[in-house]
Formats: structure tokens, sequence, C-alpha cells
């Protein structure tokens, strides 16, 4: 009994002096964490209005509380199916349409026999990434108004008519698709050349001691070289699929296309700031988070599974 | 002769091995993919340029216009926008929000990637979980738009810059960094009566300069971008930002909605809505060398490990 006491108050006394030793360091830490607190954990303790009947005259603390009233009202209103189609429709639509082509990118970028066309490209593939999406609304603009859009410009001079693809319900999620293609795709090609970088020249040696044609190098050798890659983005890519890009959509929506652009982001934004019905919409939020959450552990869970230290966290 | 071919990929040099056929339609298959995305990529940018330079007397499709020569084209739209008090003080805006967010950002993020990496920190593993909790449990934009409506920030321009100043992905990213400085330096630096905070500024961040920059770009662009913050918080119009000024010159169906008639001068709207985006994004496209240097790395260090 006392050998144990001695060694725990001997354990405690060195954690005492390993945390006095490290003084200097909580000191550092100090002010970030205040702004986790204050930035970070806040909103979280905020969150709880979800519960409540908000009244701005009460606060966050105050208001009575209502029980799951909000999400009873979201879960049985006629929106909330073509909220949750939407996003889950735009996340999966652009991980089909993008992941693809950047892979096709990345291949033709590592194969690519005039290193000036490649340089070109690649300097130019990357760019958009760094644009926001009201510079982008302003390309597509130039690119799609129906007035003097140099798409509409092709279509009339085929004798079709001039589509106006921002307010068409049918042209619209194909927009958002194609255009995140556009921003993304060069972007979301390194990570993939990177793994391409990685390949041991020997492989290339052996291919062609064999007498391997560059469409058998790239079956047995360059796509499964990336194939974990693809798998490992996949995995974290369902991490987020509740993500369907806010800021895209709520610049090139309007109300003629909501039914079919609506995210539950866009959604929560309208209904909380602009209808000031605070607590539905931090329920809606919250339902988001948690679900997030869960999908973020699991493929989290996944990925360091899969392969060592290319988890998050 | 051999072919002398520059790829990314390792090429084997064999001069018995003759390009097959199918090697040829292979080599003509990715060129031209790679043209085709050269001209995918290139033509909405040069529309957009060509638009923004666009005289007032002009006749013809904007699909023309792309071809318009050099000679014929104006500037009067940049003339106009870069004359105009509510421009300037939008891009000064938007100047000041990305010196503070930059700054701010850093000297946050920087102690804390820091002090997460120190291995032997007592309490590191609940400090760890401290910030990545609010990083996957995301609560909504409502929670945060009560708490800086509370704190008084709206109309300041840290409202933009302070919601997202620490990034926990950044913050994520700098640890594995600094967790990969080998041990003994710092070990060196404390025999020799180093203090924690002395060794973060003498051993470490000589040491991080690329992180930092990689890091400190990605919180630029972040900032630079951001538009839904300012939106939210900024009320007053002379303390718009340069995004904020260009959605609503983009959404503005006539110039004078949301101006006073004339202050654009005579050029033609579309070029003025044109120009404005390529000015917004002239910051952008002056930092991308710098970018594309540090960010590739970056990510790859975000990424893939080893």
């Amino acid at each position: 009994m006392k050998e144990n006491l001695a060694i725990q108050n001997n354990k405690s006394s060195r954690l005492w002096k390993e945390i006095v030793r490290h003084k200097s360091v909580y000191l550092l830490l100090a002010i970030p964490f205040t702004y986790y607190i204050i930035f970070k954990y806040i909103p979280i303790w905020n969150a709880q209005i979800a519960f409540k009947e908000y009244w701005a005259v009460q606060g966050v603390n105050k208001s009575p509380w209502i029980g799951l009233t909000n999400f009873k009202t979201f879960i049985s209103s006629y929106y909330f199916w073509p909220l949750i189609r939407n996003t889950i429709m735009y996340s999966v639509g652009k991980l089909i349409i993008s992941l693809p082509l950047s892979i096709i990118l990345s291949i033709a970028i590592y194969e690519c026999t005039r290193p000036g066309l490649r340089k070109t490209v690649q300097t130019l593939a990357y760019l958009p990434h760094f644009l926001s999406w009201v510079i982008m609304y302003g390309i597509l603009l130039a690119l799609l108004s129906p007035g003097d859009g140099i798409v509409n410009d092709v279509i009339k001079y085929f004798g079709g008519k001039p589509i106006d693809f921002l307010s068409n319900t049918k042209a619209f999620p194909w927009v958002v698709l194609f255009s995140d293609a556009w921003k993304e795709m060069g972007w979301s090609a390194i990570i993939f050349i990177a793994a391409l970088m990685g390949i041991d020249v020997s492989l290339f040696e052996a291919a062609t001691v064999e007498g391997a044609n560059s469409w058998q190098r790239i079956k047995y050798i360059t796509l499964p070289a990336i194939r974990p890659v693809i798998v490992t983005v996949l995995l974290l890519k369902l991490g987020t699929i509740l993500n369907a890009g806010f800021n895209q959509i709520f610049m090139l929506y309007s109300p003629q296309v909501y039914s079919v652009a609506d995210i539950i982001d866009t959604w929560v934004y309208r209904q909380g700031l602009l209808e000031f019905e605070f607590g539905l919409a931090t329920a809606v939020g919250l339902f988001k988070g948690v679900i997030g959450m869960a999908l973020i552990m699991i493929s989290n869970k996944l990925v360091s599974k899969m392969s060592e230290g290319s988890s998050l966290f | 002769m051999n072919q002398k071919t520059k790829t990314l990929r390792p090429v084997v040099q064999n001069k018995k091995v003759k390009l097959t056929s199918s090697d040829k339609v292979f080599n003509y298959l990715v060129n031209t993919f790679m043209v085709l995305t050269f001209l995918i990529i290139f033509i909405p940018v040069w529309s957009t340029i060509t638009l923004s330079f666009r005289p007032n007397d002009y006749i013809g499709t904007n699909l023309e216009g792309m071809f318009l020569p050099f000679w014929r084209w104006s500037t009067d739209a940049y003339k106009a926008l870069l004359g105009n008090n509510g421009f300037i003080s939008a891009f000064l805006n938007s100047i000041k929000i990305l010196i503070g967010g930059v700054a701010s950002s850093l000297f946050l993020t920087i102690p804390l990637a820091y002090c997460l990496s120190i291995k032997t920190l007592p309490g590191r593993k609940f400090l760890n979980y401290t910030i990545v909790i609010p990083y996957v449990f995301n609560v909504g934009i409502i929670p945060v738009y009560l708490l800086i409506v509370a704190v008084g920030l709206v109309n300041k321009l840290p409202s933009v810059y302070l919601p997202g100043a620490i990034s926990t992905y950044n913050c994520i990213i700098m640890r594995q960094f600094f967790e990969g400085i080998p041990g003994e330096l710092k070990e060196s630096a404390k025999i020799d009566g180093c203090s924690e905070i002395q060794i973060l500024f003498k051993i470490i961040l000589p040491l991080s300069k690329a992180i930092v920059m990689t890091i400190g770009l990605y919180y630029a662009v972040t900032f630079w971008n951001d538009f839904f913050n300012a939106m939210l918080y900024l009320n007053d119009s002379y303390l718009q930002p340069l995004p904020i000024l260009l959605r609503n010159i983009l959404m503005a169906s006539g110039m004078n909605e949301y101006v006073e008639v004339n202050a654009f001068g005579n050029a033609p709207i579309s070029a003025i809505k044109a120009a404005s985006v390529f000015l917004s994004a002239i910051p952008m496209l002056m930092a991308y060398p710098f970018i594309q240097k540090y960010f590739t790395k970056g990510t790859l260090l975000g990424s893939v490990k080893g």
C-alpha cells in the first residue's frame, strides 16, 4: 500500500515538474486557447437555441426551451427531402464529374511529350482554384448570359434558341457541376500527380524490356500506383458529403431556381439571416453538423485503417 | 534515331525499341487532351479579359469580340473603375482585411501549432481534442453570427477575419511540419538556456519559412476571396471590401442601381463588369507564381506524407 502511494506521489510530482518545466509553453498557448473558447466554443454553446424558441431580447441563455419542436418542424416539412436530395446530388455529382477528369488530367500531365504544353496546362489548370466564386460568377456571366454570352453566341450561330443557363431549372445543376469541375479539376489533380511522381523507375524499365505498350503501362503501372490515393480521396469526400459548396450556389442561384439549387447551407442562411428564424435555422445546421461529424469520424477511421499516417487526426 | 521525349514519367532510353502505332495513338490522345484542357480553361478567361477592353462603339457578338485586334481595345472601363472612389475604397478595405487577417492568423496559428507539436507537453492529447472537436462538429452559421453580434464586431473589419483566424486544418498541417523538425535541435538550445519562446523564434521559425509562407498564402487567399462574412457583418457601404462591390456590380442590371448615375463614365456595362472581375483577380494573379511554388508543396505536406 505504502509503496503504491509513494509511486503515485512520485508520479504526480513528476507530472507537476513537467508542467512547471513547460510553463512558458502554456503561456504561449493562452492567447490561441482564449481564441478557441470565444470563437469556436461559444458558438457550440449558442447552438442550444436549436432546442429553444429564440427571442433576441432574452438572448441565447434566457429564451424558453421547446424541446425538439424545431427539429420536428424541419423533418416533417415539404422542403426536407428536396434539401437533402439537392445537397447529396450536388456533392456526389461533383465527385462523379471531377474525379475522373482530374485523374485523366494527372495522367496526361505525367505523360505529355511536350514540356511547353505541359507547363502551360499545369500553370493554367491550378489557377481557377484561387479565384473566388464572386469572380467565377463574373466569368460565367461573360460566358453564359442569354443576351451576349459567348456560349449563347455559338448556340445562336447554329440556329438554336439562347438559353438562360442560370435561371433555367434544367440547365442550372449542370452549370453548378461543370463550373466546379472547371475550377477545381487542376487542383485536385495535384495529389494524383504527386503519387505518379513516386512511381519507381525500375517498373518502367521492366515494362520496356517486356515490350509493353503505352496502354499496358497505364493499366499495369500507372493506375495501380494511384489507386490508393483514389480510395483515400473518396473516403475523405464521404466525410464532407453534406458540404455541397455554399459559396458557389449562393453566388449562382436566384429565386427562379431555388427548387433545384437550394442546399442545406443556403436554406439555413435564408431561413436564419433573412427570415430571422434563428431557432429553426440553427436546428437544421445542428442536424447537418451531427451527421457530418459522424461521417467525418467514419471516413477518418477508414482512411487511417487503410494507410498509416494519412488521416487528419 | 531515338526519339527524345521529355515527360514527367521517367523515359527508358532504349534505341532498339521503336514507338509502336498504339504508342503513337496514345501520345496523340494525350497531347490532344492537353490542348483541349488548355482551351477549356483559357477561353472563359480570355473572353472575360477581351470583354473588359471592349470599346464603346463596338458592334458585334462577344464571340467575335474575342478576336478583336489589340489596337481597337479600349481601357475606358479600367479608367472608369480606377477613377471611382467607391472602387478604390473597396480595394483598400480588402487590403486592410488581407493584412489584418494574415497577421492575426499567423500570430495565433504559429504558437498553437508549435505548442501542440511538443510531444512531452502534459495534457497535449486533451489540447489536441480541444482544437479538433469544433473542427469536426460544425454547428453552422447562426451560432457564430449571434456571437459576432454579441461581442460587438458588427461593422468592424475584424469581423471578416476573426471568425476564421485559426483554421484548424492549417494548424494541423503546421503542427505536422513542426513535429518533423529533429528534437536534438531543441534539446541543445534548451541546454544553452533558451526558453520555449526563444526556441520558437530562434530555431523553429527560421527552419519553417516554407510552411509559414504556405499557410500565410492559404490564409491570404481565403481572406481576399471572402464575401460571406463581409456580407453578414459589414453593413456600412464605406466598409465594403472588393468582393462585395464586385458582387453588387455583377448583380446590377443597370449601373446606376447602386451608384450615382454616370459614376463610371461611358464604358459599356458589360466591359465594366468584366474589368472589375479582372481587377479583383489581379492581386491573386500577381501572387500566383509564389502561390504555385509554395502551395503545391503545402498541399502535398497535408495530403501524402513521406
